[in-house]
């Protein structure tokens, strides 16, 4: 056996799982050398978190790497560089004031505390790599104000510099023009030709399809599939990336629906969306779908008052209200569950009965005292109907499992009563069978009349709940699909700009 | 090609909360009863040096010395539960006592020059409110400018000179009520109401949540910036206060009034259990702080103990303070 047909790198079995949810399981994968790798997976599908693991950002719960086919153990993204394995990140981090030589000799960590910096040695060597790559960047101009394609192109140099044999990009177009593209596909070719392998990560199959050899296709922590790329056409792919069961927690609710609650028109905040419009009536489920990063939240916060949009308007009952502050917006009865719950959620270390009764500080203290024995009250009936399992309302909320996390925010919620209930990605990182639970519970609510905008990246979960599917892309409304046409291949459509422009052509 | 059927149930088995803390743990570990504690060793040990401290007139008589920093350090320990901090109080408290010293001495009357100092202290606090709130400056960086600024502007009203107030204002420390000195009464007083205002009521829950998530605070609808405006403003005025009690306890008003306090209100905030990230302490640690720091550096001083030695020792409790805090926290949290 020649040394080339020895993979470069054998996963064997790697699972990996956060906080007890699994995200990665039992992934077999061989990347050999000289290929350029694509991933591909829907949001949470596994592949960032199997690229990670490569790179030595994260350590793998189960299974065996091997390099070469010699078995090895990548605990840290330094070790992961001394093997010759790189991470591009897709908005790359660097130090903005040190120049781009500086930059590129980063993270070596060969030389000792108190060498001498060997500056002109240093500046040539930068140069020369520079060369190497084609691209014309002034090594000794700091990084700051270096557009972002340059600023990948000197992560590349830097994964050169240190002779990496694995390159990993994920999602490096996404920042970039079409001309950057272009460049960029052009010194992965070349670095495949020396025999490097790299590994892609992207949501434009245009692109995977320009570019790679192979796919790996990624869902649900598992892998699916791996073939050449031009075994596969695009209408495959789809359906692999999606293509799981529709799960048991199929069920429509019943609700009437009635009047317009919420209405949103022309609403835009200049790079982050532009001109959404849409309504959401009582009694109504819409889901907001759309890939991470279309500007779905930054929606629901500028609804909520969290960072208000710069032009539009929004209507509640038919009338517009003006929301500055996530104040404004629980009086006009809109409530949010944020998709961050450690961030923008729970108060960690306070109570779970502190934590259910943040939004509704005039329930708890009629007379501005807070009355404990109504709060306990308010906390224990809201643990009981939401089952949420603890050992006590006094403790501090840190202690729940993150689908009891979730559980209290939504109960802080319902306490304040909302005719509008916007949740984002509620079901994230929670086990499987609490999701059903909130699945439940979202189908009640309608019921009892409330309007709920439900943004998700899980089409299985927008198509089960939702009376209409509303899709973002890059910051805007493509697709509006009621429920009786939705499909996960349509919102999939409308979610990758790309596809969606080829299918037009 | 091939294709399995994904398994829909994670490895992982469902995991619950942990179990709860039983109710002693709850009540003891905590670092109130640190505090308490070791102002109880400090008593028992300061009068072993000396009689004079089971004499409790000699115990209230020495708190007077320090009550003007321990209201302060009251409205402080609020500041820093909220995720903010002051250090400017006692440069506020000599520039609001220097205006209102001022202010009599060219011949206004006595209540409009009170009401100068204290709106002085009030329009203090507004401007650290405004560079930490609108500006979104870190309250330590814009405090510690303010602490010279402020001390900057005293000199500059009143000079070298001392400021003499009138003869009847002098003397708030010798005046008793129940045979407690005023000042003494003023603090406890305090801290009462400030206990309640926040172990009770929704501005002082909202302090805690602000401290401990400002983030979360906001989505919950909480006005964060209303509420530290109020902290500042409440700090200022509260410091006014101070800056004239303490004109009246030493009968003139220099520009060096309260110098270096800002140091011992810490220590006092500190010392009580004020976990310095915010979203944790109570005013009674604090309460009980302010008697722990009275009788350990009264103790040395009966003790003889020359004062360098005395300033090695708080460092010392500071330090230790710090780190049995941290500890308690972070064997309560998990």
């Amino acid at each position: 056996m020649s040394d080339s047909d020895v993979p470069l790198i054998s996963a064997r079995g790697i699972s990996k799982s956060f906080a007890g949810v699994s995200v990665l399981r039992d992934v077999d994968l061989d990347l050999n050398k000289g290929e350029i790798h694509a991933l591909l997976g829907e949001n949470g599908a596994g592949k960032s978190t199997f690229a990670k693991i490569l790179a030595g950002v994260h350590r793998p719960t189960r299974g065996t790497l091997s390099l070469n086919g010699q078995s090895v153990e990548i605990p840290n993204p330094l070790a992961a560089q001394r093997l010759g394995i790189t991470l591009i990140h897709q908005e790359p981090i660097s130090f903005p004031d040190l120049s781009v030589a500086e930059n590129l000799v980063l993270g070596r960590g060969e030389d000792g505390w108190f060498n001498r910096v060997p500056w002109a040695e240093m500046t040539r060597e930068a140069r020369r790599q520079m060369d190497q790559l084609g691209v014309a960047i002034d090594v000794t101009r700091p990084m700051r104000g270096l557009s972002i394609a340059d600023q990948q192109m000197v992560e590349i140099g830097r994964a050169l510099a240190s002779d990496s044999r694995l390159i990993i990009m994920d999602e490096p177009t996404a920042p970039l023009t079409p001309r950057e593209v272009e460049t960029l596909f052009g010194i992965a070719r070349r670095l495949r030709d020396e025999g490097r392998t790299i590994i892609f990560i992207s949501h434009r199959l245009e692109e995977v399809r320009a570019l790679c050899d192979r796919v790996t296709i990624f869902r649900d922590g598992n892998k699916i599939s791996t073939d050449p790329i031009d075994s596969l056409n695009d209408a495959d792919i789809i359906r692999l990336m999606i293509g799981r069961p529709l799960k048991e927690y199929m069920h429509k609710h019943n609700a009437s629906i009635g009047e317009v609650a919420l209405e949103v028109e022309g609403l835009t905040l200049p790079g982050r969306f532009q001109d959404i419009s849409f309504k959401v009536r009582r009694g109504e489920i819409v889901g907001l779908g759309g890939l991470v990063g279309a500007g779905r939240t930054e929606v629901a916060c500028a609804i909520f008052g969290i960072q208000p949009a710069e032009r539009g308007v929004v209507r509640v009952n038919g009338a517009p209200v003006d929301i500055r502050q996530p104040h404004d917006a629980i009086a006009h009865g809109l409530a949010f569950v944020p998709e961050d719950r450690a961030v923008s959620g729970i108060f960690r270390t306070l109570s779970v009965e502190q934590n259910i009764t943040a939004a509704v500080p005039g329930k708890i203290a009629p007379r501005g005292f807070i009355r404990r024995a109504i709060e306990k009250l308010l906390a224990a009936d809201s643990v009981k109907k939401l089952r949420i399992r603890l050992a006590s309302v006094r403790q501090p909320i840190g202690e729940l499992s993150g689908g009891n996390q979730q559980k209290a925010i939504l109960a802080r919620w319902l306490l304040a009563d909302p005719n509008i209930l916007i949740l984002d990605e509620p079901t994230r990182g929670i086990d499987i069978g609490v999701k059903a639970e909130f699945y439940d519970i979202i189908g009640e609510l309608a019921e009892q009349g409330r309007a709920i905008l439900l943004i998700s990246s899980e089409l299985p979960e927008l198509l089960a709940l939702c009376d209409r599917i509303l899709v973002m892309a890059e910051g805007r409304l493509t697709a509006e699909i009621p429920r009786a046409e939705a499909t996960q291949e349509k919102v999939m459509q409308a979610a990758v700009p790309r596809i969606q422009q080829q299918a037009a052509a | 090609m091939s294709t399995t059927g994904a398994p829909t149930t994670p490895a992982a088995a469902m995991h619950e909360a942990a179990p709860a803390r039983p109710v002693w743990h709850v009540a003891l570990v905590r670092p109130e009863t640190m505090t308490l504690v070791l102002l109880i060793v400090a008593i028992i040990v300061a009068s072993y040096l000396s009689p004079y401290f089971l004499d409790i007139g000699y115990i209230l008589r020495s708190f007077t010395l320090s009550a003007e920093f321990a209201l302060v350090a009251l409205v402080l320990t609020m500041v820093i539960i909220a995720g903010e901090i002051d250090l400017s109080p006692a440069s506020n408290m000599a520039l609001s006592a220097c205006l209102f010293a001022w202010a009599q001495a060219s011949g206004i009357p006595m209540p409009i020059a009170i009401a100068i100092g204290l709106l002085a202290g009030l329009a203090m606090g507004a401007l650290n409110a405004f560079m930490v709130i609108a500006l979104q400056l870190p309250s330590i960086i814009v405090t510690i400018g303010t602490l010279t600024l402020y001390r900057g502007l005293a000199q500059i009203i009143a000079g070298d000179k001392s400021i003499r107030v009138p003869d009847w204002f002098i003397g708030i420390d010798k005046v008793m009520v129940l045979g407690i000195p005023v000042p003494v009464v003023i603090f406890i007083v305090a801290a009462l109401v400030l206990g309640l205002i926040l172990a009770g009521t929704i501005f002082g829950r909202q302090i805690y949540q602000i401290g401990t998530n400002e983030v979360a605070a906001r989505y919950a609808g909480i006005r964060t910036r209303r509420i530290k405006l109020t902290l500042f403003l409440l700090i200022g005025l509260v410091s006014a206060v101070a800056g004239m009690m303490t004109a009246s306890r030493l009968g003139s008003v220099r520009y060096d009034l309260g110098l270096g306090g800002e140091l011992q209100m810490v220590l006092m905030a500190m010392l009580g259990g004020t976990y310095i990230f915010g979203g944790r302490g109570t005013i009674l640690g604090t309460f009980l702080a302010a008697w722990l720091l009275v009788v350990v550096s009264t103790g040395m001083t009966v003790a003889n103990l020359l004062p360098a030695i005395q300033l090695t020792v708080l460092g010392v409790l500071l330090i230790v303070a710090i780190i049995a805090t941290n500890f308690i926290y972070s064997r309560t949290q998990r």
